[in-house]
């Protein structure tokens, strides 16, 4: 009997540790403050569907809600997905065909409107099938998707042509913002020029090339957050600000991230009132030919091009000075359907005898007839590490006897060239995608008429093809062999567009500021409900 | 027959006056520059500073000891050295080759814009003082308003709007030293107007371009010269400030104000050469320019030249 007491009495003690802890943690988080960050380029617009940049993300993600989201707690984890708007991660039906969402009750936009299926159904119908003259910067990862419809306010269903393991993490992408009905019936663009979402934070003020500010949303529905009275996003191009502003206390953070030498310097001026967090990128820059422009519409130039760098020579030097740091090949370098080394070894462009790879690309570019080709590297005007990696290309590309100038644009001008414009010869592009899933990560690389942000104005349905089929198999060893397929024809044999070197992702920041995890995305987790100040 | 007299008398005394000119140009001597380097050491130290650039910036390929863009990243940020007299930069280029050749940009974008927005500035100034009336009064209200932005204020604004790259900071620091040339051009003209050699040649017909070009333009050369110096300076400052910003020419150009930008920055506590030996050229460079202009004013100014 006693013993039976004494067990009773051990449980009841280890049930109230545990209250007292979760208490003691909900106590940790800190209510009000605003809290500053730096963020190194303006958004081009303010619509989440069309852009592809953190530049959107940070100052304007907290203004929105999303269907779902990686999991705040674990955002590292490429399948950990958790509900915002809905009430629970669905569970396929018919044949893993159907995903049926049941959407919360009693959400509002920040104008007082009631958020709806409808509201859901209207912004994935403007992302997966968009209007003519509307640009969905993800519509190709939704090519799974046959037909979205919403039954009543409260459910949406996706109806797929086939299973597809993708289409969760697709619709969990954080640029996939819910918009209100009524002002996407009134006018598509609308959202471009303007913020009014349903998320933890209200639009409170911008002034252009200055900062974009917001307030804690009162109605907010996750209860208790957000935790912050509001935020300042200031906007600095230079890096050199940005570290100065979080050494001077000025910002605690910057979510994109710094080189080794800039966190080193925090480290060291300011010891334990600055933590850092590191991690790997799912993140690269793309060298993008210009296909339209003579002489890059021939893959024996574009191909001397990806033969004149020295990848494995660069990473270890570039490593030390920009944010760059692991050599890959089109999918995210340590997940399962990565090329390995030795599998990368034998790709033009990848090949460990530098030598060897620029005499066979003096000899293309000899056979094209462009031999002292001269022309412009169309960069984004942003130092890491866009600059540094286009002054090593140039230098690159000057050791196979080619005369290139560089020419940089703020975020605005360089994106309106590269959707619109289009008059550069070969741009420095990027992937950075959030959610790691590399199956449609590699949507970068299909014709531009079904990517929705392929800037190389090529059509290539052979790269279509293998990218349904990686798409429709469930098998993964199948899908790895088809890739690397993709890969060397991307790449490879055709060079439409070629990567240079995968990002490495560094954060220091101010320690007072808690509740914000690092993941391979500087896209991810950026709502920054969860955030809160303890000084 | 006397109206006849007169119009010879008045065209013997309007090419008297060209003579003249022309004559005491060329009274110039070498005699007469050594007096000169002696009367203004100052200036002199300043041209030799000028020529010493104009130098280094034609014979850059040859003085150089290294490419200026070339990475060499087994020499990535040294500290100077035996081989690397200034160090290398983040990239690990030598940063003396970069300034070497930097003095090409410098000078380049320099010249240009001094000479161009001065030579603007000269003939409209000249042309506004000449007709004077509605003409000039309009004419200086929209200088006015050119002279109302601070200068970089105004190249800000130019770069921003036609994008970054050399050609358009040329035009960006042009642009704003056209008013400011024109206006001073414009006072010595007015004068210059008054005096009866102009009425003379209007007198037998000459045309508008004749008068203003052959003889009112050259008797306000001084000031233009003094501009143009001036300007010279400034150019070089706008240009490494634009540069600095990210405006002006590119990466992997060198240029002094693009070798601050950057890596200068990062590595300001660690690698400070990186910034100070660019900083030093610019400033050397302004330095010059500012002593060989205030000297050329002295020389030039019959006011100061009497002291």
């Amino acid at each position: 009997m006693k013993k039976k007491y004494c067990k009773l009495a051990v449980i009841l003690l280890l049930g109230c540790v545990m209250c007292l802890g979760s208490i003691g943690q909900v106590w940790a988080q800190k209510k009000g403050g605003i809290m500053n960050f730096v963020v190194p380029a303006e958004p081009p617009s303010f619509d989440g569907h069309r852009e592809t940049t953190f530049a959107l993300i940070h100052p304007i993600a907290p203004f929105y809600s999303v269907l779902s989201r990686v999991n705040p707690d674990n955002p590292s984890s490429p399948t950990d997905f958790v509900c915002d708007l809905c009430t629970e991660m669905p569970t396929p039906t018919n044949g893993s065909k159907r995903y049926t969402f049941k959407i919360r009750k009693g959400v509002k936009f920040h104008d007082g409107s009631s958020l709806t299926a409808q509201d859901v159904l209207a912004t994935f119908q403007r992302l997966v099938f968009p209007q003519e003259g509307v640009n969905s910067a993800r519509k190709a990862y939704f090519t799974m998707v046959e037909k979205i419809s919403a039954p009543d306010d409260e459910t949406v269903v996706f109806d797929l042509k086939y299973p597809s393991g993708a289409f969760i993490p697709a619709v969990s992408m954080p640029y996939n913002f819910v918009y209100a009905k009524a002002k996407l019936d009134q006018d598509q663009h609308w959202f471009e020029k303007n913020i009014m979402g349903s998320g933890p934070f209200i639009f409170e003020e911008r002034q252009a090339g200055a900062f974009i500010s917001g307030k804690a949303n009162p109605n907010y529905y996750h209860a208790g957050k957000p935790y912050l009275d509001g935020f300042k996003s200031v906007f600095a191009n230079k890096q050199s600000l940005r570290v100065q502003a979080i050494r001077g206390n000025r910002a605690m953070i910057e979510f994109r991230g710094f080189p080794p030498k800039s966190r080193d310097d925090l480290v060291k001026a300011l010891g334990d009132k600055i933590t850092v967090q590191e991690s790997d990128w799912n993140c690269v820059l793309i060298v993008t030919p210009n296909h339209k422009k003579k002489p890059f519409d021939d893959p024996r130039v574009r191909r001397a091009l990806s033969l004149g760098i020295d990848r494995w020579g660069g990473a270890n030097a570039l490593s030390k000075i920009a944010i760059v740091k692991t050599v890959g090949g089109v999918v995210f370098p340590g997940h399962p359907l990565a090329a390995s080394k030795e599998e990368l070894q034998k790709i033009a462009g990848y090949w460990p005898d530098i030598e060897k790879s620029r005499k066979e690309a003096k000899r293309l570019l000899k056979e094209a007839g462009h031999e002292n080709l001269s022309f412009t590297l169309h960069n984004r005007a942003v130092d890491q590490p866009y600059k540094i990696v286009g002054t090593w290309l140039i230098d690159q590309w000057s050791r196979i006897g080619l005369n290139v100038k560089q020419w940089t644009q703020p975020t605005g001008p360089f994106y309106a060239t590269l959707r619109k414009k289009g008059d550069y010869d070969v741009s420095l592009d990027f992937n950075c995608q959030s959610v790691v899933n590399p199956l449609l990560d590699v949507g970068k690389f299909i014709s531009n008429d079904r990517s929705g942000n392929q800037y190389g104005n090529y059509i290539d349905r052979n790269m279509d093809q293998m990218y349904d089929e990686m798409n429709q198999t469930a098998d993964p060893a199948e899908q790895r062999k088809i890739m690397r397929k993709f890969e060397k024809r991307a790449i490879e044999e055709q060079a439409n567009a070629f990567v240079t070197l995968w990002w490495y992702r560094i954060i220091p920041h101010r320690s007072a500021l808690k509740g914000w995890k690092i993941s391979p995305s500087h896209y991810l987790n950026q709502d920054l409900s969860g955030v809160w100040i303890e000084e | 027959m006397g109206e006849l007299r007169t119009t010879v008398e008045v065209r013997k005394a309007a090419e008297l006056a060209e003579a003249e000119d022309i004559e005491s140009t060329s009274r110039f001597t070498l005699k007469k520059a050594f007096a000169l380097m002696h009367r203004q050491p100052l200036g002199t130290a300043g041209l030799f500073i000028v020529l010493f650039m104009i130098l280094m910036a034609i014979f850059a390929n040859y003085i150089s000891p290294y490419n200026p863009v070339e990475n060499d990243f087994m020499s990535m940020g040294a500290a100077p050295n035996g081989e690397h007299w200034f160090g290398t930069d983040q990239f690990g280029r030598d940063l003396l080759t970069r300034i070497i050749y930097g003095a090409r940009t410098a000078l380049f974008v320099g010249f240009s814009s001094a000479f161009i927005g001065a030579t603007i500035g000269l003939v409209l100034g000249v042309t506004s003082a000449y007709f004077g009336g509605y003409f000039d009064l309009l004419f200086q209200r929209v200088m006015d308003i050119f002279m109302a932005f601070p200068l970089i204020i105004m190249a800000l604004a130019v770069v921003t709007a036609l994008g970054p790259g050399t050609v358009n900071v040329i035009i960006a620091i042009t642009i704003p030293f056209v008013s400011r040339c024109a206006r001073v051009v414009r006072s010595s003209a007015l004068a210059i107007r008054e005096i009866p050699y102009v009425d003379a040649a209007r007198a037998l017909g000459f045309g508008h371009n004749r008068i203003v070009l052959r003889h009112m333009v050259p008797n306000v050369m001084a000031p233009y010269l003094i501009m143009i110096t001036s300007f010279l300076g400034q150019a070089i400052l706008l240009e490494a400030s634009l540069s600095y910003l990210g405006l002006g020419v590119q990466e992997p150009t060198p240029a002094w104000g693009l070798m601050l930008q950057g890596g200068a920055e990062e590595y300001a506590e660690s690698a400070p050469w990186i910034a100070i030996f660019p900083g030093l050229a610019i400033s050397l460079a302004v330095f010059g320019f500012n002593l060989f202009g205030d000297a050329l004013r002295d020389v030039l100014d019959p006011k100061l030249r009497s002291r």
